[in-house]
């Protein structure tokens, strides 16, 4: 079990992909995330998970799955349902050099223990003048899932994101989950990893290159998931899927969408937003969750700063509802955005006829 | 408060049978022995060895009710009182049963005992049953002692001379920042709260950079990123104090954690006050480093007074050491004024958190002598002759000088070339901080993560341009 460490500070850039023709593999996120917490937990002996049910239980996702038995009790702890706790000690470990990898059953739990996020986790490099690093990793399903109510569906992108001293992913498909999971465990900073329970179950096309144990994304860089050049779309997460369908429908009613896929909440890449927005003219920011001081909010601002005379339209902001979830299916489909929305959204920003007053 | 005290009576009703004493912490029971008569406050083993095992802790769960039952020696937990050996099966364990309702009281009939080695006048107890020390031990605990009266004294008159923002003294708990500090190796972390500067004098922080702390200067091991009084030492393995209450309660579990997986013959050791003990954290500590085995020291600094909270506001429990037990935690409780006390306590705490891994829980009685802070005054909600008394009768530093002197270490020649001498080099510490440059410009944005970003290589380059262009509105003391 004890490998030589490497030290992988440095990721690679993978931005461009090499296509490899055999790429026939399919993965869904759940076993790209169980494959990168094996990879890395066999790699560096000092990586461990804790959380709830994440041993026996084998994850309460499915995440874990295996990795106890792999690994035995003093590498992946289950722990009691104290999330203040579990924080704290990960960050305890971590301060003193081990590197914990928290799972939050999800993050509207996290909340609980939110003081150790930020005042333990996020300021204690800076507070102690770069004695104390806590090189941590929360992660565990954010946003909405289906039919789960208020308290489980909330999407915390935008409160970690504010907060210096955090880095904050958010990966989409297979690739993301993997590479930026490697990156974020390898990260000496505390990194906040936002996951989707809709996502675990889907699966997506993965090229020799992502399946490598030493494949690695860099944090800080958006994809571009397709290229277009009447409008971009931003989205993170699940949203990203929406995104890649509404480019499809509106593909046929001859608008070119530019699809971005954030991959990294913060750092933003605002360079690439801004570029493709000089691009294309028209921004279209696509979250699940709530509007008022959102990821769209901040995109909005970045690109307003820096591209404001290459902008032709004024910037759609496609957010989830400015209400708690409801739990009743037809208004929980109303309160998260759907592809209709985002479609719509595009249209507008492209001066098509769809007046205002008619969305919904 | 005092009145419900009951005072230890230096007798032989205490037993100080050395197998038991700091062992058997836990008085739950009306008697201090081993048998208990009361069916519902039963101990596992109430033997002899010093450490006993919980046999819960070596069985796995969900395998009770197996072979291994029956390794299980039953008539520990029965007695004659209960109905003949009937024991029922649980998740967690059998328990035996009794067909008498009766409710466990919220507060035993005697308060949980006191440790104590020295009495009020620095004579050791009879039958007193300490770890001893030796001469130089001594001298540099008393010495330590009297600097951080010293320090504590003179920084806050800084603070009110408007010198320093903000100071918070450490009056009447300098016996169990230092005793504490000097049972303890220098491989053990400590996790602190705020009122244990002593531990870090202790460990050979010196005074020059206590002031450059308090000054924010750029000397400051902070890089003027903190509060006065929050400091914090790698080298001394002394994590820096953070203001949120108890947070380094479940962070020194998990420290802890990582020394065990280390393999390295040091503990985790964290420090909070009673009001601190109500917090989330403080629970979530306890009950993680008991199940995980975790090898740290709660020591608990019982003061009186949370600001202006006084225990009996705080909780109704007797105190914090009786909580130890609710978490299966070995627990003491220790004269906090009693040097010689806190110095053995935390000697053997340490012995069984290594060698047992597992965590130990110490309350340490002490008083607040003064106020919470610099933005206080305690003379608002309690009696100034409270106050006096305990800052001139009960004062751990006299009475251990007394001892050490009594012991033929110490004379007032000594004495007085010791309080000068400290004096003297406080003042020149200060004068020299003071008129230390503050922190450089580049100082506001490196540490923020491992490397700085580019947003923040941004700002910092924008931020110099505008300083060049406007010179006349930034401070003239402040380095690019």
């Amino acid at each position: 079990m004890l490998r030589a460490i490497r030290h992988k500070s440095i990721c690679p850039a993978f931005g461009a992909f090499r296509a490899f023709a055999s790429a026939a593999k399919e993965m869904t996120v759940r076993e790209a995330l169980n494959s990168a917490l094996d990879e890395e937990m066999s790699a560096d002996p000092k990586v461990f998970l804790m959380g709830e049910e994440v041993g026996e239980y084998q994850g309460a996702y499915k995440i874990s799955k295996g990795l106890l038995d792999k690994y035995g009790p003093e590498r992946v702890l289950d722990t009691p349902i104290t999330e203040a706790g579990f924080a704290g000690i990960g960050v305890g470990a971590a301060y003193y050099g081990l590197r914990p990898v928290v799972e939050f059953m999800t993050f509207n739990f996290s909340m609980q223990a939110i003081d150790h996020i930020i005042n333990s986790a996020a300021k204690s490099n800076y507070m102690s003048a770069g004695q104390i690093s806590v090189p941590i990793v929360f992660r565990g399903p954010n946003g909405a899932a289906a039919g789960v109510g208020a308290q489980h569906s909330q999407c915390y992108a935008a409160w970690y994101a504010s907060c210096p001293g955090l880095k904050v992913l958010a990966p989409y498909s297979s690739e993301d989950a993997r590479g930026l999971l490697k990156a974020a465990i390898r990260d000496p900073d505390p990194v906040v990893f936002l996951e989707n329970e809709l996502l675990y179950g889907e699966s997506f096309p993965v090229s020799a290159e992502v399946l490598d144990s030493s494949f690695c994304l860099p944090i800080g860089k958006a994809k571009i998931e397709r290229e277009g050049k009447d409008v971009t779309i931003t989205a993170y997460s699940k949203m990203v899927g929406y995104a890649l369908k509404a480019a499809e429908i509106l593909a046929k009613e001859g608008v070119s969408a530019e699809v971005i896929n954030l991959r990294s909440i913060r750092p933003l890449d605002r360079t690439t937003i801004n570029a493709s927005v000089r691009k294309t003219n028209r921004l279209v920011t696509v979250e699940e969750g709530f509007p008022q001081h959102g990821v769209g909010a901040e995109i909005c601002t970045s690109v307003v700063e820096e591209s404001f005379g290459y902008l032709d339209a004024p910037v759609e902001r496609i957010a989830g509802a400015d209400v708690p979830m409801p739990y009743a299916a037809n208004l929980e489909r109303m309160a998260v955005p759907q592809v209709e929305d985002i479609v719509r959204a595009a249209k507008r920003a492209c001066h098509r006829s769809v007046p205002l007053a008619a969305t919904a | 408060m005092a009145s419900s005290w009951s005072l230890i009576k230096r007798s032989r009703t205490l037993i100080h049978h050395k197998k038991k004493l700091a062992f058997l912490g836990i008085g739950s029971a009306p008697t201090f022995s081993s048998s208990s008569s009361s069916p519902f406050m039963k101990r596992p083993c109430a033997a002899s060895a010093p450490y006993i095992n919980n046999h819960f802790r070596f069985l796995r769960r969900f395998e009770f009710t197996k072979a291994e039952a029956a390794q299980l020696e039953l008539q520990h937990y029965v007695t004659d009182d209960d109905d003949n050996n009937q024991v029922i099966d649980f998740p967690g364990g059998k328990v035996a049963f009794t067909s008498e309702m009766r409710f466990i009281s919220e507060s035993i009939q005697k308060r949980v005992p006191c440790y104590r080695v020295l009495d009020d006048n620095g004579m050791p107890m009879k039958y007193s049953n300490y770890v001893q020390i030796s001469k130089e031990m001594a001298v540099k605990m008393y010495s330590d002692m009297v600097t951080l009266q010293t320090m504590d004294s003179i920084f806050y008159e800084v603070q009110r001379q408007g010198r320093i923002s903000f100071y918070l003294t450490s009056m009447g708990e300098e016996a169990v920042n230092i005793a504490s500090a000097a049972a303890l190796s220098f491989d053990d972390v400590i996790l602190p709260q705020y009122r244990e500067p002593g531990v870090l004098l202790w460990r050979g922080f010196t005074l020059q950079q206590f002031v450059d702390q308090l000054f924010g200067n750029t000397s400051d091991l902070g890089k003027g990123r903190q509060m006065p009084i929050h400091y914090g030492s790698n080298k001394h393995n002394y994590f820096t104090v953070s203001s949120p209450i108890a947070t380094q309660l479940p962070q020194a579990v998990g420290a802890a954690y990582s020394l065990k997986i280390d393999g390295k013959s040091a503990c985790a050791v964290t420090y909070c006050g009673d009001g601190g003990t109500s917090e989330g954290d403080f629970h979530a500590g306890l009950n993680f480093a008991a199940v995980m085995d975790a090898p740290v020291i709660f020591i608990c600094r019982n003061n009186g007074w949370a600001i202006s909270t006084p225990v009996e506001e705080q909780f109704r429990s007797d105190g914090v050491v009786v909580k130890g037990q609710a978490y299966g935690i070995w627990s003491i409780r220790v004269d906090g004024n009693d040097a010689l006390a806190v110095y053995s306590a935390v000697h053997t705490a340490r012995e069984i958190a290594i060698k047992e891994k597992r965590p130990v829980l110490i309350e340490a009685l002490t008083y607040r002598v003064g106020h919470h802070s610099t933005s206080d005054d305690s003379t608002k909600y309690r009696p100034i002759d409270e106050i006096e008394y305990w800052k001139m009768e009960r004062n751990p530093v006299n009475r251990f000088k007394r001892w050490v002197e009594r012991n033929g270490w110490w004379s007032d020649h000594n004495e007085s070339e010791l309080r000068s001498s400290v004096r003297k080099q406080l003042m020149q510490a200060i004068q020299v901080a003071e008129k230390a440059q503050k922190p450089p410009l580049s100082d506001l944005f490196n540490d923020v993560y491992d490397r700085l970003p580019s947003n923040l290589e941004e700002q910092e380059r924008l931020l110099r341009e505008i300083v060049k262009k406007h010179p006349e509105d930034y401070p003239s003391d402040v380095p690019l």
